[in-house]
C-alpha cells in the first residue's frame, strides 16, 4: 500500500479513533473512582436527542449549533437525573435510566422530523459512528505531517479533537489535587473547602465536552467503551492516580490504532476482501486488553489474587 | 381514516387481529417487565439491564447467520431470541464475575460488558453486510423495536413468553419480596439469596429478550426501570408497589403498541418509552402519596397553620403582626378587620390558642421526653393531641402558674 493512500484514507480515521478514545479514557478514571461510569452512558446516549435539537433549531448540519445543543441536552439530563433520584428516592442508575432512555426515545422520534426537513441523520450513525469517513486528500507523502498548511486541511473534527484533548489535560493538570480528593475521599475533600459537589459538575461538563467532541466521529458505544476500559484496566495495574492517567491514555490510545488497523486490515490477513467496523473493533479490542489486565494483572488480577490467598 | 380514528381503533381491539395481538402481547411483555423490574430496582441493580440488553446485538446476529445456514433465512425469531439470551446471558455473568473477582466496582463492570459486547455486535454486523444475505433490513428493527410487519405468530410467541415471565414472577412473589427486604430470612428458606438472585436476573434477561422485537434493544431496559421509579410515588408497600408497576407498563405498552400501529413509521420502542415517561411524570406531579402537587399543598397546608397560630398569639399579646402571609390570613378568616384590629371571633380565636399554647408550654417542660417524641406537637389544639385526664390535669396545674403570672404583672 502506497503512503499517499494511507495518509489519505486511513491516517486520518486513525487519529480521529485514538484522539477520541485518549479524551474519553483520561476523563473516564475520575467517572471509574467515583462510581459514575455510567454517567458516560447516559451522557452519549443524551447526545442524540442534542445534536437533533441543534438541527432542528439552527436548520443547518454545521458542526456548531449540534454540539451547543449536545452539550445542552447533557447539561439538562444530569439536572434530571439529580431531580428523579431525589424526587423519586431511588438509586442513582435508576435515575440515570429513566432519563436517558427517555431523552434517546424524544430524540429518536424527533429524528423522524429531519428526514421530513430533507436531512438524513440516522439512529445507525449515531450509535456506531462514521470512523471511516474520514479523509485527508490534501496529503501526498509523509513529509506532509510536518507541513502546517497542509495539516490544517485534516477534518475539522480532528482539529476538533485535538483542541478538546488539549482542554481535557489542561483541565486535570489544573484540578489534579481537587480531582484526586473528591475521587478517592470526598468527605475529607469537603472538609478541606474544596466542593465536590463543584469539581464534579465540572467534571460532568468536560465528560460532555469530551462525550459531544467524540461522538461525531465514532458514535456512542466507543464513546462509553472508552470513558470505562482504558480506566478499568489502568485501575487494575496500578494504585497511583498519575500512573493510572498515563496508562489509561497509553491503552486508549493505542486501542484506537490498533482497532483501526484490525478493521481495516485484519479481514484481508486471514484470506477476507472486506472490512468490519472500526469504531467497533477498537472497543472490542479496548475490552480485550481489560480482560488480559483483569486476569493477568500482576497485584489485581484473577491469577495473582488466587495465588495470593494460597499463599 | 383519520389517526385519531385509528388510534382509538387499536386501543379498543378493533383495528383486527394481528394489531390486536401485537397490542396485548405488548401489554403482557409491559406487565412482566414492570414486574421484574420492581424487585430488581428494590435489590438496586436496576441498570444491569442495560448490560444484558446491549450484550444481546452480538447474540441477535447470530442467531441471524445460524438461521441462514440452518433455515435458508435469517429472519426466524426464536433463533434471533435464542441468540440474543445466549449473548445476554454470558454478560450477565460477565458483570457478576468482574464484580466478585476483580476490584472494578458493579458500575464500571456493567458499563465495560455493555460496550464492548455492543461493539461486538458492530463488528458482526458489518461483516453480516458483507455476506451480502437477504433479510438484514429485519434486524434494524431490533434497535428501536418496530411491531409494523410483525407476524401474528411472532407475536404469539411473544405474548406466550411475557405470560410465563408474569405468571413465574407471581409464583415467586412471596420469595422476590423477602429476598429485597429481609435478605437474611430469605437466605434461610428453602432456595437460598444467591439463587434467588440468579431467578430474579434470569427473569430480568427474559424479559429483556423477549422486550428486543417490540422494544429495541437500545430502549428495553426503560420497560424494565419507569414503571418501578414511578410506582415508587404511589406506594410504600411491596404488596401494592409491585402490581402498580406491572399496572404502570402494560398500560404504557399497550398504548404505545396501539399508537404505533396507527403511525407504523415511527419506531414502537420510542412511542412505548415516551408514553411510559409520560406516566412516570403524572405520577411525580399527581400521586397523592409522594407527588410533587401533594407534597406542596402538604407544605402550604403547614405554613398556614404555622402563620395562622402565630397570628393569633401576637394578637393575644398585643404585639404587631408584621408578616404579610398572616396578615392577609388573618383578614380572610375574619380574625382582624382590615385596619389589622381584632374582632370579636379574633379575639375568641386568641384567647383560645393562647390558653393552648400554654398548656403545651406546661407540658413540654413536665414531660420533656415525651414531647421531643412527639413532632409538630404545638400545631394542633392539645386536646386533640393528648388524652382529657391529662389535659385537665394541665389546666389545674396552670392555675398557680396564672396566678404567679398575674401577679408578676401587678408587681
Amino acid at each position: 500500500m502506497s503512503a499517499d493512500i494511507f495518509l489519505q484514507f486511513d491516517f486520518p480515521s486513525i487519529l480521529l479513533g485514538s484522539l477520541a478514545a485518549l479524551c474519553c479514557g483520561l476523563l473516564g478514571n475520575f467517572l471509574v473512582l467515583r462510581r459514575q461510569s455510567l454517567m458516560g452512558d447516559a451522557i452519549s446516549h443524551v447526545v442524540l436527542p442534542g445534536i437533533v435539537l441543534g438541527f432542528l433549531i439552527t436548520g443547518t448540519v454545521d458542526s456548531l449549533p449540534m454540539m451547543l445543543g449536545a452539550g445542552f441536552a447533557a447539561l439538562v439530563s444530569v439536572g434530571l437525573i439529580e431531580l428523579v433520584r431525589r424526587l423519586g428516592k431511588v438509586e442513582p442508575g435508576a435515575a440515570m435510566g429513566v432519563v436517558f432512555t427517555s431523552m434517546f426515545a424524544a430524540g429518536v422520534l424527533l429524528l423522524e422530523q429531519t428526514g421530513a426537513a430533507g436531512v438524513h441523520l440516522d439512529v445507525e450513525h449515531a450509535l456506531y459512528g462514521n470512523l471511516e469517513s474520514a479523509i485527508w486528500l490534501e496529503a501526498s507523502g509523509w513529509g506532509d505531517l510536518l507541513r502546517p498548511e497542509i495539516l490544517a486541511a485534516l477534518p475539522v473534527s480532528v482539529l476538533r479533537l485535538v483542541v478538546v484533548n488539549m482542554a481535557v489535560i489542561a483541565f486535570i493538570l489544573a484540578f489534579y489535587k481537587e480531582l484526586k480528593l473528591v475521587s478517592f475521599d470526598p468527605l475529607f475533600a469537603d472538609t478541606l473547602g474544596i466542593s465536590s459537589r463543584f469539581v464534579g459538575t465540572l467534571l460532568i461538563v468536560m465528560v460532555a465536552v469530551a462525550a459531544v467532541a467524540a461522538f461525531d466521529a465514532v458514535g456512542s458505544i466507543l464513546v462509553i467503551a472508552m470513558f470505562i476500559c482504558p480506566a478499568a484496566t489502568a485501575r487494575l495495574l496500578t494504585d497511583r492516580l498519575s500512573t493510572q492517567l498515563i496508562l489509561s491514555g497509553i491503552v486508549a490510545f493505542s486501542s484506537g490504532i490498533v482497532g483501526y488497523v484490525f478493521a481495516a486490515f485484519g479481514p484481508a490477513w486471514i484470506g477476507y476482501d472486506m472490512s468490519v467496523s472500526a469504531a467497533g473493533m477498537i472497543a472490542v479490542v479496548a475490552g480485550i486488553i481489560q480482560v488480559v489486565a483483569m486476569i493477568f494483572a500482576p497485584r489485581y488480577g484473577v491469577i495473582a489474587r488466587r495465588r495470593l490467598q494460597r499463599a | 381514516m383519520t389517526f385519531l380514528e385509528s388510534f382509538l381503533g387499536a386501543l379498543t381491539l378493533n383495528a383486527g387481529y394481528n394489531t390486536a395481538v401485537v397490542s396485548i402481547g405488548a401489554a403482557l411483555l409491559g406487565a412482566a417487565s414492570g414486574a421484574v423490574g420492581a424487585f430488581v430496582l428494590l435489590r438496586k441493580r436496576s441498570l444491569v439491564s442495560d448490560a444484558m440488553s446491549h450484550a444481546t446485538l452480538p447474540g441477535v446476529v447470530i442467531g441471524f447467520l445460524a438461521g441462514v445456514w440452518l433455515l435458508g433465512d435469517g429472519r426466524s425469531l426464536p433463533l434471533l431470541l435464542a441468540g440474543a439470551a445466549l449473548t445476554a446471558g454470558i454478560g450477565m455473568i460477565s458483570v457478576d464475575w468482574i464484580k466478585a473477582n476483580t476490584r472494578l466496582t458493579e458500575d464500571t463492570a456493567i458499563g465495560t460488558v455493555l460496550s464492548t459486547f455492543f461493539a461486538l455486535g458492530m463488528v458482526l454486523l458489518t461483516v453480516l453486510q458483507s455476506l451480502a444475505t437477504a433479510g438484514q433490513a429485519g434486524l434494524s428493527g431490533f434497535l428501536l423495536g418496530s411491531t409494523s410487519g410483525m407476524l401474528s405468530s411472532e407475536a404469539m410467541t411473544i405474548a406466550i413468553a411475557a405470560g410465563v415471565v408474569a405468571l413465574i414472577v407471581l409464583a415467586l412473589f412471596k420469595e422476590f419480596a423477602l429476598l429485597c427486604f429481609d435478605e437474611d430470612f430469605a437466605g434461610s428458606t428453602g432456595l437460598g439469596v444467591r439463587r434467588l438472585d440468579i431467578a430474579l436476573l434470569t427473569l430480568l434477561l427474559a424479559v429483556v429478550v423477549i422486550g428486543l422485537k417490540t422494544v429495541g434493544l437500545v430502549l428495553v431496559i426503560a420497560l424494565t426501570i419507569i414503571p418501578p421509579v414511578a410506582a415508587r410515588f404511589w406506594t410504600e408497600r411491596v404488596s401494592r408497589f409491585v402490581p402498580i408497576s406491572a399496572a404502570i407498563g402494560a398500560a404504557g405498552s399497550y398504548a404505545g403498541a396501539c399508537l404505533s400501529a396507527s403511525a407504523p413509521d415511527l419506531p414502537t420502542g420510542a412511542l412505548i418509552v415516551l408514553i411510559l415517561f409520560a406516566l412516570f411524570v403524572i405520577s411525580m406531579l399527581v400521586s397523592p402519596v409522594r407527588g410533587l402537587l401533594s407534597a406542596l399543598l402538604r407544605h402550604r397546608r403547614f405554613q398556614k397553620i404555622v402563620h395562622l397560630r402565630q397570628g393569633l398569639l401576637a394578637v393575644a399579646h398585643d404585639e404587631p403582626i408584621l408578616e404579610p402571609i398572616t396578615r392577609k390570613l388573618l383578614i380572610r378568616r375574619g380574625y382582624v378587620s382590615g385596619d389589622m384590629r381584632p374582632t370579636e371571633a379574633g379575639w375568641s380565636a386568641a384567647r383560645r390558642i393562647d390558653r393552648d399554647q400554654a398548656l403545651w408550654n406546661l407540658w413540654r417542660e413536665e414531660y420533656p421526653d415525651e414531647a421531643h417524641a412527639l413532632a409538630d406537637w404545638s400545631l394542633k389544639p392539645i386536646d386533640e393531641v393528648l388524652s382529657p385526664d391529662m389535659v385537665a390535669d394541665l389546666e389545674t396545674r396552670l392555675a398557680p402558674h396564672d396566678a404567679a403570672r398575674a401577679a408578676g404583672g401587678a408587681a
